[in-house]
């Protein structure tokens, strides 16, 4: 079952990335080499808005495969995340010749994958061709509900009661995303390689700008990242994430401003900060002198 | 040494160090090293810590032991005291010469050994300016190998050597002539803004070189030493298993930062403690609806939950002096809970007792809250000098009545109660109200009931006393409250 491996090595990974316009660094580009190499999927864990998520796409982008995304949430349970039985189908089955097929033949019948509904990690497993998983937001899953997803992180299979186990036909590059509101089983953690994304240090988060932002300057880019890098700083009840950086640059870039003063700095803040003590709070610090 | 044998050395350190790493996270780690090559440093280091480190907060104790065990080996850290004169030498070389004054202008003679520690911050300083940053790291050495009066085999923390590095390199006052420096040499007047971000900037500069003089200092300490007795007294506690009473300021920020998950899976669990068990009238609509699937008969009886009732909270903590580190935890904790709990009503007592839900409800800034409980609340009744008999007394008296069925109390505190009356009938009282009562005491379980501790005359009331010295013990208990 084994495929031949998807990159070359870690640079090799991170151009690709950075084709698709995603910035990784050195840890990030080492884990999903990694990942691909060790048959593994990537834990993702970090702040909000620091591009997890995007992760996944842009690998998914980079090497052509189909992105299959679970989105998790409370309540989650296997009829929406492994497979369910298409009940409607089995009864029209049942009762569509009543007369002819023996109790046995029936039951063999509407039992097999005609009648599976599959969802996101069955369909994962059984595509042909390659695939992308992402697992969004595991966290917000209880920890009952975790258990799921034990049995295809580790062995790439399903088991339906009815119907045997199904394997993989090939190991996807699975991803799952956690916003850390809470402590992940270890179970789950020692299925996973573990990936911190924090937020990216001054150089990179002025790439990042550059790139996203057509048409922004390299002075302006560096003032941005250099002013945020201080916002997060401070003791706040939300620091700005990478998409709130890029969303404060394009609202500059829009007002048509080359570089950035007290003055406008505070009156975008609120791009940049959503809670107004926050808000308050930075641009009391920003104009301080010292 | 061979990559398997270090291996096994750092696997070993790393679980002396608290960090849980299983049998098949070892696996892991060494088909991991098989894909990376050793001599990619950050690549191996990454490769590791995926799968190894599965906790962030466990990443800090985890990059010092790799750097013990990893980076400091190869040929180009071995430790040469004449310094090899590569290039990047000269030219630091000839640098000093210009800060000495053209007037010598010889460049012989030991060049860097000859400046004054004056010279030496001068060279710093333009480092520091121009953000060099290999200029950095050979000046750090430098600076190491000349301040520091580091001795073979002498019994020293590193954290000596690090004082007297820095205080010959005056790094404090280092700031301030930066931005001095700066101001000069700016053309026109720098607006507030750009003088902060200035600031910022040398900040993390200065920071970087700290780390860099650290960094130094271990790699000599471990070629005097070797890795694994270096890696011995290196060893941190993780943030889970730092002591409130004796947490450092790093550490209450880390510590600060995990309860807010802490408190909410507490909310989590009070709450849910009432959703299970109990199942209400049978829901009709529902049974109706998914008996569809099964072609009408209702295979499936769906029930109606009651609603769990929020949770009431009251917190009751001592702020004396002899849990003065704790108290300060203790609030923090009162803070991050009233944020989860619709009703938290906190109280703090020494002698006296005070009501202090409304300094931490009128503002959303943790140290302006604790400072007005510290300096308004009423807590003092004769000395200043924990009477817990006299606080529950009179919290019972004042507040008694509020307490019902659904509230839980937490009690936290050391009970040393300075041999006064314990008066433990008031905690009674209050489990024969309240749905539950907790103790949380942060002294070790050792020294309970010696001296003037009498947590087992008031424990023997409660639903259990619990030992809560440190983010493990508390986390357990909010675990093991459902």
């Amino acid at each position: 079952m084994r495929v031949k491996p998807r990159f070359k090595d870690v640079a090799s990974v991170r151009s690709g990335l950075k084709k698709e316009n995603y910035l990784a660094d050195d840890g990030i580009a080492g884990v999903v080499y990694l990942a691909d190499r060790l048959g593994k999927p990537v834990l993702i864990e970090g702040p909000a808005g620091t591009g997890k998520t995007q992760l996944a796409k842009s690998v998914a982008d980079m090497t052509g495969a189909r992105l299959i995304r679970l989105q998790c949430y409370e309540g989650l349970d296997e009829s929406k995340a492994l497979y369910e039985w298409n009940y409607k189908k089995q009864l029209l089955r049942i009762q569509a010749d009543k007369t002819s097929d023996s109790w046995s033949e029936v039951h063999d019948d509407i039992f097999s994958e005609e009648f599976l509904l599959t969802r996101p990690l069955l369909e994962a497993i059984t595509s042909e061709e390659p695939v992308v998983l992402l697992i969004d937001e595991v966290d917000r899953v209880e920890v009952e509900t975790e258990a799921l997803l034990l049995e295809i992180l580790s062995e790439y299979q399903v088991s339906i009661p009815e119907l045997g186990t199904i394997t993989a036909k090939q190991i996807p590059l699975v991803f799952l995303t956690s916003n850390n509101t809470r402590e992940l089983s270890e179970a789950l953690k020692r299925r996973c390689l573990y990936l911190h994304v924090d937020y990216p240090d001054l150089e990179r988060e002025k790439e990042i700008v550059l790139n996203k932002v057509p048409d922004i300057s390299e002075n302006l880019a560096d003032q941005i990242a250099r002013i945020v890098r201080s916002i997060r700083q401070l003791d706040l009840k939300k620091a700005p994430s990478v998409s709130e950086t890029l969303d404060w640059a394009r609202t500059l870039m829009l007002l048509g401003i080359e570089t950035i003063d007290e003055k406008e700095a505070k009156e975008t803040l609120h791009i940049l900060l959503k809670y107004q003590t926050d808000i308050a709070k930075a641009a009391k610090e920003l104009s301080v002198t010292k | 040494m061979p990559v398997l044998d270090l291996m096994s050395g750092f696997i070993v350190e790393l679980r002396s160090a608290g960090l849980p790493v299983s049998l098949t996270e070892n696996l892991d780690a060494m088909e991991a090293v098989k894909v990376i090559p050793i001599e990619d440093r950050d690549a191996f280091k990454y490769a590791l810590g995926a799968t190894l480190v599965k906790n962030n907060a466990h990443w800090r104790v985890f990059e010092t032991i790799f750097e013990v065990y990893f980076s400091l080996r190869g040929p180009e850290y071995e430790i040469n005291a004449e310094g090899k004169p590569d290039d990047f030498w000269r030219e630091m070389q000839e640098q000093a010469d210009q800060v000495k004054g053209q007037g010598e202008g010889k460049g012989s003679g030991g060049g860097m050994d000859s400046l004054t520690p004056e010279e030496i911050a001068a060279m710093l300083m333009r480092a520091l300016m121009s953000g060099d940053q290999a200029m950095m790291r050979a000046l750090a050495k430098q600076s190491v190998q000349r301040f520091a009066g580091m001795e073979p085999g002498r019994p020293v923390g590193g954290t000596y050597y690090l004082y007297r590095t820095l205080r010959n390199l005056d790094l404090d006052n280092m700031l301030q002539k930066l931005m001095d420096a700066n101001r000069e040499m700016s053309k026109q007047e720098l607006s507030s803004l750009e003088e902060r971000l200035e600031k910022d900037e040398f900040e993390s500069r200065i920071e970087q070189f700290k780390q860099e003089v650290e960094s130094e200092i271990r790699r000599r300490l471990v070629a005097d030493r070797g890795a694994e007795a270096m890696a011995k007294t290196l060893r941190k506690p993780l943030p889970e298993d730092v002591e409130f009473m004796h947490a450092s300021r790093d550490e209450m920020q880390s510590l600060k930062k995990a309860l807010y998950p802490l408190t909410r899976k507490l909310a989590a669990r009070l709450a849910r403690k009432r959703r299970h068990g109990r199942k209400g009238p049978l829901d009709f609509r529902n049974t109706v609806r998914h008996s569809l699937s099964y072609g009408g008969v209702p295979a499936d009886p769906k029930f109606r939950y009651p609603r769990p009732a929020k949770p009431e909270l009251m917190v009751v903590a001592d702020i004396s002096g002899s849990v003065a580190a704790f108290a300060r935890f203790t609030l923090m904790f009162v803070y991050a809970i009233q944020h989860q709990f619709s009703k938290v009503r906190s109280f703090v007592f020494i002698d006296g007792i005070d009501e202090v839900t409304k300094y931490f409800k009128a503002t959303e800034d943790i140290g302006e809250a604790i400072n007005k409980v510290n300096t308004e609340a009423d807590v003092v009744w004769v000395d200043g000098h924990s009477d817990y008999g006299h606080a529950f007394e009179v919290f019972f008296e004042r507040y008694g009545k509020d307490i019902n069925s659904k509230t839980t109390i937490l009690l936290l505190g050391d009970a040393r109660n300075n041999y006064h009356a314990a008066q433990s009938w008031v905690v009674k009282e209050m489990r024969k109200r309240a749905r539950h009562v907790y103790w949380l005491n942060p002294e070790p379980k050792s020294y309970w009931n010696t001296g003037d501790s009498i947590v087992g005359e008031y424990g023997a009331h409660t639903d259990g006393v619990f030992e809560c010295r440190n983010l493990r013990q508390l986390e357990g208990f909010v675990e093991n409250l459902a």
